[in-house]
């Protein structure tokens, strides 16, 4: 029976990629092993290589074609023996259960309404128009990777004490592609590839922080951050303090945060809480492009350590970033980027969005919920959050972290000490189960919050 | 680059101490080692007797013994070098030159002190000296003078910084990553390990698998040197020797200065570890204050000169301690300075 040779994915996080090119033409003859076609994506470029032997019967996806979905049948294998006739009868790989699918039957009804694949779409439109932009500004579609890139390449033109280090940032162009190009624009003094020395390279890039030059240090992934974690503590938060005031540490540790996909326990934890209690320590955690544009050059520009949370899920995500020259958000002031009457939504990074489309849910039943984008965790933007609570009287805070200690236990009591009078439901915390992240998909997807717990959540509180 | 020309680390008894003598101070040389020295003697001893009286709180570490290996190496050094240390810190600041007033106002937790009373004996800091702490965690410092050194490298200017650590922080796991990227980016670091034997209670021969500390870089060739670390002038020589290199733009060096503590590790240290005959033969044989004044008065310098010098000590750290004592704690609203620029 004829194989279906299918779009493979590069990483735990790819959804599509574009077939860049055939190598073998329909009618040649495929050994295992030999690389039929080239794929890529904004990150990487990959050849795709025969698993089994035979004849390419047919090419199903023409090169040059983009956004392929990881899993579409991209060609077909005729073996020994069967000709163009045999196309018809396909037989195809046992395609990978839905997590919903293969979950234990009460829980998967629970988690029904939201298939992953909607959770994983691209943030949903923002109703509110951002405050930071003159209106009739141009606006360009970018990925947040590239709005990412675009922030330290103009900062570094800006001023030459800033610099970045980190693994893989500079021959490699980033491990996930953050730092494409900038080796080739800024040289490698001032793109730096370290060592896989996470302790080691965060105390240099503190001392020369001491001594005056601006470091990014990108982590890998925030999960490798806990081997450096007493630098950022001890030594980046606290000096100013211990010194009276005479020596600072302006310095950005930047890096994927939060669950990733597929990928376990220690690689995918949200750090939110365990940065945002440390005084001394600004911490950031963006959702949209244009945030993660101008967040992440006011944090450049900080005289203060900066802990900058990105997602990696968010990553290939586009968004609409304007064209401005110098477009700097200031740190500290979170977003309303929908407004609403009946129930404040809270969340901040990839919380978003499952923030946005419960939203968009309560909204077809006739609820409407403001949803508020943090994006700074320290300092939190208490006024806005209380000033929205004593309007809708109601409060669900979204994260993808724990809930003991977690950033939604600090915005209930918040409420609760500015707002508890206006309240008319206690504060309802949606936030990452409290496990370790599991590895099975249905697993995982059940540690991590979803649009239906946020619906369910906000008509708790409003009682509905 | 080809190796280290002066390759300590390839030797087998790794025992590179010169045969004889160092080379001589000249007169005044001793006498400003002599005073540096003494200064920061004086400046500890009293220290610790506040901290009996209950004026300084907390962990107080003090230097006295290994005065000639900060004198020495601050003499090898230019303006403009960094110097960064642990928390026995007292005796670097005052070599850096800081004031002993706001060092022991400091300690006392007064507002008048280097941090606004608000570090303590092991966090201080002065840009304008170019001492970068006083630093708490075992070997924190470690990776950020090697920092500062990248720093000096990003500029291009030719200043060597000064990572001091103990015996007890080379063992810690960023002091090889340090070294890797020193050696790796040839960043102008000398790494002086002061081996004062012990690691609070823990002796090297206990703790350390390799006990010659000048070998700690060879897997990533840096070369080392064992320094007689009671003798200001072998320091000295030893100082001038690694900053040349690292101004040369060879890399990292890597000083043992072997020294001694004769105080506990920190005030509340009874020192059990080891026997008070040990401590009184170190005294005796290898003081390194002694050293000089016996060298001075062998030169026929006279006993009034030196006097002199002892009054002029005594009266820095007697001013120093009455300010400290008197100088008010910090405002209270300083609670909440300081935190973000």
């Amino acid at each position: 029976m004829p194989i279906q040779v299918l779009m493979p994915a590069l990483s735990p996080t790819m959804e599509k990629g574009n077939l860049a090119k055939w190598l073998k033409k329909e009618g040649e003859t495929i050994k295992s092993g030999d690389v039929i076609a080239e794929i890529e994506t904004d990150k990487a470029t990959m050849e795709v290589e025969a698993t089994d032997e035979g004849t390419l019967g047919r090419i199903l996806i023409p090169e040059g074609t983009a956004d392929v979905a990881v899993n579409t049948p991209i060609a077909t294998i005729l073996a020994d023996g069967e000709s163009a006739a045999d196309l018809g009868k396909v037989s195809a790989p046992a395609p990978q259960p839905k997590a919903a699918e293969s979950a234990p039957s009460a829980e998967a009804k629970a988690e029904a309404p939201q298939p992953k694949a909607e959770a994983k779409a691209p943030p949903a439109a923002v109703a509110e128009p951002d405050p930071e932009v003159p209106a009739g500004t141009e606006m360009i579609t970018q990925t947040i990777r590239e709005a990412l890139r675009d922030a330290m390449a103009e900062e570094m033109r800006r001023d030459p004490d800033v610099f970045i280090m980190g693994e893989e940032v500079a021959e490699y162009q980033g491990a996930y592609k953050v730092t494409q190009g900038l080796l080739q624009e800024f040289g490698a003094r001032r793109v730096i590839d370290t060592p896989i020395t996470e302790h080691g390279f965060a105390g240099v890039g503190v001392g020369a922080a001491m001594s005056g030059l601006k470091p990014i240090v990108e982590f890998m992934t925030f999960n490798f951050a806990m081997q450096a974690i007493d630098q950022i503590i001890n030594s980046a938060a606290k000096t100013l303090y211990m010194s009276g005031g005479q020596m600072g540490c302006s310095i950005v540790f930047r890096g994927p945060n939060g669950a990733a996909a597929r990928v376990a326990a220690q690689h995918s934890q949200d750090y939110s809480a365990w940065y945002s209690q440390i005084p001394g320590l600004k911490v950031i955690a963006p959702f949209s492009a244009a945030d993660y544009k101008g967040l992440l050059k006011a944090a450049i520009r900080d005289p203060n350590p900066v802990i900058f949370l990105e997602n990696e899920v968010l990553y290939g995500h586009t968004g609409e970033v304007p064209k401005l020259d110098d477009y700097v958000i200031p740190i500290g002031k979170a977003r309303i980027v929908r407004s609403g009457k009946d129930v404040t939504l809270i969340s901040w990074s990839n919380g978003m969005t499952y923030a946005l489309k419960a939203a968009d849910e309560l909204a077809k039943e006739g609820i409407e919920a403001e949803v508020i984008d943090l994006r700074t965790l320290r300092p939190m933007d208490t006024d806005t959050i209380v000033a929205s609570v004593k309007k809708t009287g109601r409060a669900v805070t979204v994260e993808e972290g724990w809930q003991q200690s977690g950033v939604g236990a600090e915005i209930a009591a918040r409420i609760m000490e500015h707002a508890f009078d206006y309240l008319d439901a206690p504060v309802a915390r949606v936030s990452g189960k409290d496990v370790p992240m599991p590895y099975a998909a249905n697993l995982e997807k059940l540690a991590l919050p979803n649009v239906a717990e946020v619906v369910a959540a906000a008509k708790a509180v409003s009682y509905r | 680059m080809a190796a280290p020309k002066k390759s300590v680390v390839a030797k087998e008894s790794g025992q590179e101490k010169a045969s004889g003598s160092p080379p001589e101070f000249t007169k005044a040389q001793e006498l400003a080692a002599l005073r540096d020295m003494l200064l920061i003697r004086r400046f500890e001893e009293k220290a610790g007797q506040l901290y009996g009286m209950g004026a300084i709180g907390g962990f107080c570490h003090l230097y006295i013994g290994q005065e000639a290996v900060v004198v020495g190496m601050q003499m090898a050094l230019k303006q403009g070098d960094q110097v960064i240390t642990g928390y026995r810190d007292h005796g670097h600041m005052l070599a850096c030159g800081m004031d002993a007033k706001g060092v022991m106002a400091e300690l006392t937790g007064r507002r008048g002190g280097y941090s606004k009373g608000k570090g303590g004996s092991m966090h201080m800091f002065s840009m304008e000296k170019n001492f970068y702490g006083g630093h708490g965690i075992v070997g924190a410092q470690v990776s950020l003078g090697t920092g500062l050194a990248f720093a000096n490298r990003y500029r291009g200017n030719d200043f060597v910084s000064v990572a001091y650590f103990g015996d007890g922080a080379s063992n810690q796991g960023q002091v090889y990553e340090s070294f890797n990227m020193a050696e790796l980016w040839k960043l102008p670091v000398i790494y002086v390990i002061e081996n004062n034997r012990y690691a609070m209670g823990t002796s090297v021969t206990r703790s350390s698998a390799l006990t010659d500390f000048s070998k700690r870089g060879a897997s990533f060739n840096i070369p080392g040197q064992q320094v007689d670390g009671m003798d200001v002038r072998a320091v000295k020589a030893a100082g001038d020797e690694a900053v040349a290199w690292c101004r040369a733009g060879k890399g990292p060096f890597i000083l043992e200065m072997q020294t001694y503590r004769y105080r506990g590790h920190s005030m509340s240290d009874p020192a059990k570890y080891r026997t008070r005959e040990e401590v009184e033969k170190v005294r005796t044989d290898q003081d390194p204050i002694e050293q000089v004044r016996n060298r001075l008065l062998a030169a026929k310098v006279s006993e009034q000169e030196l006097k002199a010098i002892d009054a002029e000590v005594r009266e820095i750290v007697n001013a120093a301690a009455d300010f400290a004592q008197r100088d008010p704690e910090p405002d209270p609203s300083e609670l909440w300075t300081d935190i973000y620029r």
